[in-house]
């Protein structure tokens, strides 16, 4: 028995509200915008933000013709993505874990649009998106996914190991939970370097349950640190719809003594507003906790089909009237910033890159034998391991 | 058989401040307990030898030793293990040793820090880390609640972006609630990151078995954690090296787990004044010799240089190696020496089963098969946890008596 979405749905459909949310009494209301257009105007968050022990931010977003254009560009992109990878996974190209993101993409474009580099993001394995989110490209994702040389991690991580250290992004892990102390510690070094940036922490509602979560929120409280929780409630833990793993599903009002704050998860530009606000208070005042309303349209990972947990009519429901895509389509198309075949060209855009990244990919070669030792410790450590004349090696860890 | 007073004058010369029960050579009774005192052993032997009790200069074919040796160590001047000073150096116990190591290392790089319970106002519970709260500032030198699982996950993310946090786990056996960060993320995250992520974090901590503390008091982490691939593992078994090992770990860009030993800390050493570090992969030659090789680490290294005085004055001639790095070993050392004794002895405090006597045997036969005239012999601790009654305890682990009669066993 599927548990009812939310109220929002229902809120979302009536005409009134659909024209609430389109329209905007902004004065800067331009009916010819351009697509590179970057003034701003203000758009109306049409789901109320829900606030535990903290006052939300204002219902009302700024954005630019420019943004809104790169949003759809991204999502679509990442959409995309998702569905190559689906294909190489039933093709066998892919093996093991694949855990794919499609329906949740809101979610990481509005945090990128929030945040800068210096930010910290570290989420688990669901994280092939935010991947590409954090300046990770298109071919590293698939030669990684297929285990080739040229993967972000050398083919040694796979699908819930993507890390890209250089724009902040810590991964990728594989055990649930597990990345929530991480993470806080990646808060305690950007106090620790007075650095003026914060750390996005990523789980989803069936890691909400783990205790460790509660221990390093305890510690991040205590030491007032940068970090912000961002659950990520798809409302199923893999096979257990969140009403049958937690007494308290409200997720963002779980972090008790630290305030919360509940986002619809399908909307870019809510989560960019809750995401901006929530880094002004990690930075000024210690953590808080998010949690984005969002939904995934794949099973759990890609041997989930999906629907024996949950009916096909709800998933086809969240799509027809909650995708981010189609939302952002419908505002740049009543904002006339773009006319339907100018989208239509990008999603082929779009779609031959992802093409011509698997392609790419197919083409690289696995990671060479000898790169099975390599990187297990450190270059440079007294590495080789010799018998008794120090002629004859025994083994090699570089 | 007469002792001079010029050996007797020659014992005393000796500056063994370890608390140790000298054996009587000839039937491997308690002679003299607690503190060394020259002066009584040599009016007992005197009395032992007029009463026609005499040493190991009356069994066959062994020579007539001219003066009693009681340490096992070579004098000061020959030792290959002291450390080479040029300064008069000074005298720490064994935690001190660790404190200053700590200090040095946290002065020199900004980066350096700690965490752990009690570590900061309190001290640290073994006082490692007193006063360096005071003298650094509570983010440096930090006091975690109780959650071992988050706070070693914390000092591993800290230690991504390039802090280098010492992560001190209460007792070792503690950290097993952190096994998942300390496999998962410490050891691996190198590798699986494809060497984006170095992680130059240190764990360090007490552990074996101590003074009836109980089961769970007394794990041998060592055993648990020496598969975990990307981790290095050390133990420290005297103040020298517990000061050179932690610096050496702070400095390297590999996650080190440095094991200390719950009844080391009261060891007293003369330790250099100057900077040394002691390398983390080489193992230690505490006493050359012939007739078998000895490997051992941490607190069995004291058991195994009791039972040495024994055999050496029952004439064997032991050479003692205290294997230092766990993980890797050092085969390079032991190599050689089995190489030339042919024989070993393999004595350590982990159980039986899985423990790294276990590793080390048979990365010994991987490698040296055609060396070894005998069959490896491994002293380890039962296979039981550790109970609470004192005798009971004693007989978990491997006592000096254990390891002379396993080294006349394979010498047959």
């Amino acid at each position: 028995m599927a548990p009812s979405i939310s109220t929002f749905r229902r809120a979302i459909c009536t005409r009134v509200n659909a024209s609430r949310f389109l329209a905007s009494p902004s004065p800067f209301r331009n009916f010819s915008s351009s697509t590179e257009d970057s003034t701003p105007f203000t758009v109306d968050i049409a789901v109320p933000f829900k606030g535990h022990k903290i006052e939300p931010p204002p219902q009302v977003v700024e954005t630019s013709a420019k943004e809104l254009m790169t949003f759809f560009k991204d999502m679509s992109r990442m959409r995309r993505m998702e569905i190559a990878s689906d294909q190489l996974y039933k093709s066998k190209l892919i093996r093991g874990f694949c855990h794919l993101y499609d329906g949740q993409e809101a979610v990481c474009i509005g945090m990128e649009a929030a945040l800068t580099r210096e930010d910290n993001i570290i989420t688990a394995y669901r994280d092939h998106c935010t991947y590409l989110g954090r300046g990770g490209t298109l071919p590293e994702v698939f030669s990684e996914l297929m285990g080739r040389k040229d993967g972000c991690t050398l083919g040694k991580g796979g699908s819930m190991h993507f890390y890209k250290k250089e724009n902040g992004f810590y991964g990728g892990h594989g055990i649930v939970g597990a990345q929530i102390p991480l993470g806080v510690g990646l808060a305690f070094a950007q106090k620790y370097e007075k650095m003026k940036a914060a750390t996005f922490l990523l789980y989803g509602d069936g890691a909400a349950n783990q205790g460790q979560l509660f221990e390093a929120l305890n510690m991040a409280a205590l030491w007032d640190l940068p970090a912000v929780y961002v659950c990520e409630n798809n409302h199923y833990g893999m096979g257990t719809a969140e009403w049958r793993a937690a007494k308290c599903p409200e997720y963002y009002k779980r972090g008790d003594y630290v305030p919360g704050l509940k986002v619809d998860g399908m909307d870019a530009l809510a989560v960019k507003q809750a995401v901006r606000f929530a880094k002004e208070h990690a930075l000024s005042k210690g953590p808080i906790m998010l949690e984005m309303d969002t939904y995934r349209y794949h099973g759990h990972s890609m041997s989930d089909p999906g629907s024996t947990y949950r009916t096909r009519d709800e998933i086809s429901g969240v799509r027809q009237e909650r995708d981010p895509i189609e939302r952002i389509r419908k505002l740049i198309l009543f904002k006339e910033i773009a006319t339907v075949s100018d989208l239509k060209n990008i999603e082929k855009e779009v779609k031959k890159e992802v093409e011509d990244a698997v392609a790419k990919a197919k083409e690289s070669s696995p990671p060479d034998a000898s790169e099975l030792f390599s990187n297990v410790y450190v270059k440079g450590y007294g590495s080789q391991v010799f018998g008794c004349d120090r002629k004859h090696s025994t083994a090699t860890l570089s | 058989m007469a002792i001079s007073f010029m050996a007797c004058h020659a014992l005393a010369g000796t500056q063994s401040n370890i608390n140790s029960t000298i054996y009587c050579p000839s039937r491997h009774q308690p002679l003299v307990s607690g503190r060394l005192d020259v002066r009584r052993i040599c009016v007992s032997m005197r009395a032992a030898a007029e009463k026609g009790h005499t040493s190991a200069a009356s069994l066959p074919g062994i020579p007539r030793a001219s003066k009693l040796i009681t340490s096992a160590v070579a004098a000061k001047s020959e030792a290959t293990t002291s450390s080479p000073s040029t300064k008069p150096g000074h005298e720490v116990l064994l935690f001190e040793a660790l404190q200053e190591g700590l200090e040095e290392e946290m002065e020199k790089d900004p980066r350096v820090c700690v965490m752990g319970e009690d570590v900061g106002h309190y001290g640290g519970s073994y006082k490692v880390t007193k006063g360096l709260a005071e003298k650094f500032g509570d983010l440096r030198v930090l006091d975690t609640p109780i959650a071992e699982n988050s706070f070693t996950g914390m000092a591993i993310g800290a230690a991504m972006t390039g802090l280098r946090p010492i992560v001190e786990g209460m007792n070792m056996g503690f950290l097993l609630l952190a096994y998942n960060q300390i496999s998962n993320n410490c050891g691996m995250l190198h590798y699986t990151s494809g060497g984006q992520f170095t992680i130059p974090i240190v764990i360090r901590g007490p552990g074996g078995v101590g003074r009836q503390l109980g089961a769970e008091h007394s794990q041998r982490l060592e055993s648990y954690f020496q598969s975990v691939p990307g981790l290095q593992m050390v133990a420290c078994s005297t103040p020298y090296n517990a000061k050179g090992l932690m610096k050496a770990a702070i400095r390297s860009e590999n996650p080190v787990i440095l094991y200390e030993h719950v009844l080391l800390y009261n060891l007293k050493e003369r330790i250099p004044d100057e900077d040394y570090t002691c390398c983390l992969e080489k193992a230690e030659l505490v006493r050359p010799g012939k007739d078998v090789t000895i490997l051992t680490y941490s607190r069995m290294r004291h058991h195994v240089l009791q039972a040495a005085k024994t055999l050496i004055n029952n004439g064997y001639d032991p050479e003692i190696i205290d294997i230092i790095s766990l993980k890797p070993f050092d085969l390079y050392t032991i190599g050689n020496s089995i190489k030339k004794t042919h024989r070993v002895l393999i004595v350590e405090e982990c159980m039986r089963t899985g423990g790294i006597g276990a590793s080390l045997r048979s990365s010994i036969i991987d490698n040296f098969w055609d060396y070894l005239d005998a069959p490896i012999m491994c002293l380890s601790s039962q296979d039981v946890p550790t109970p609470y009654a004192g005798p009971l305890e004693d007989a978990t682990v491997v006592q000096p008596p254990q390891i002379v009669k396993a080294v006349e066993q394979l010498c047959q």
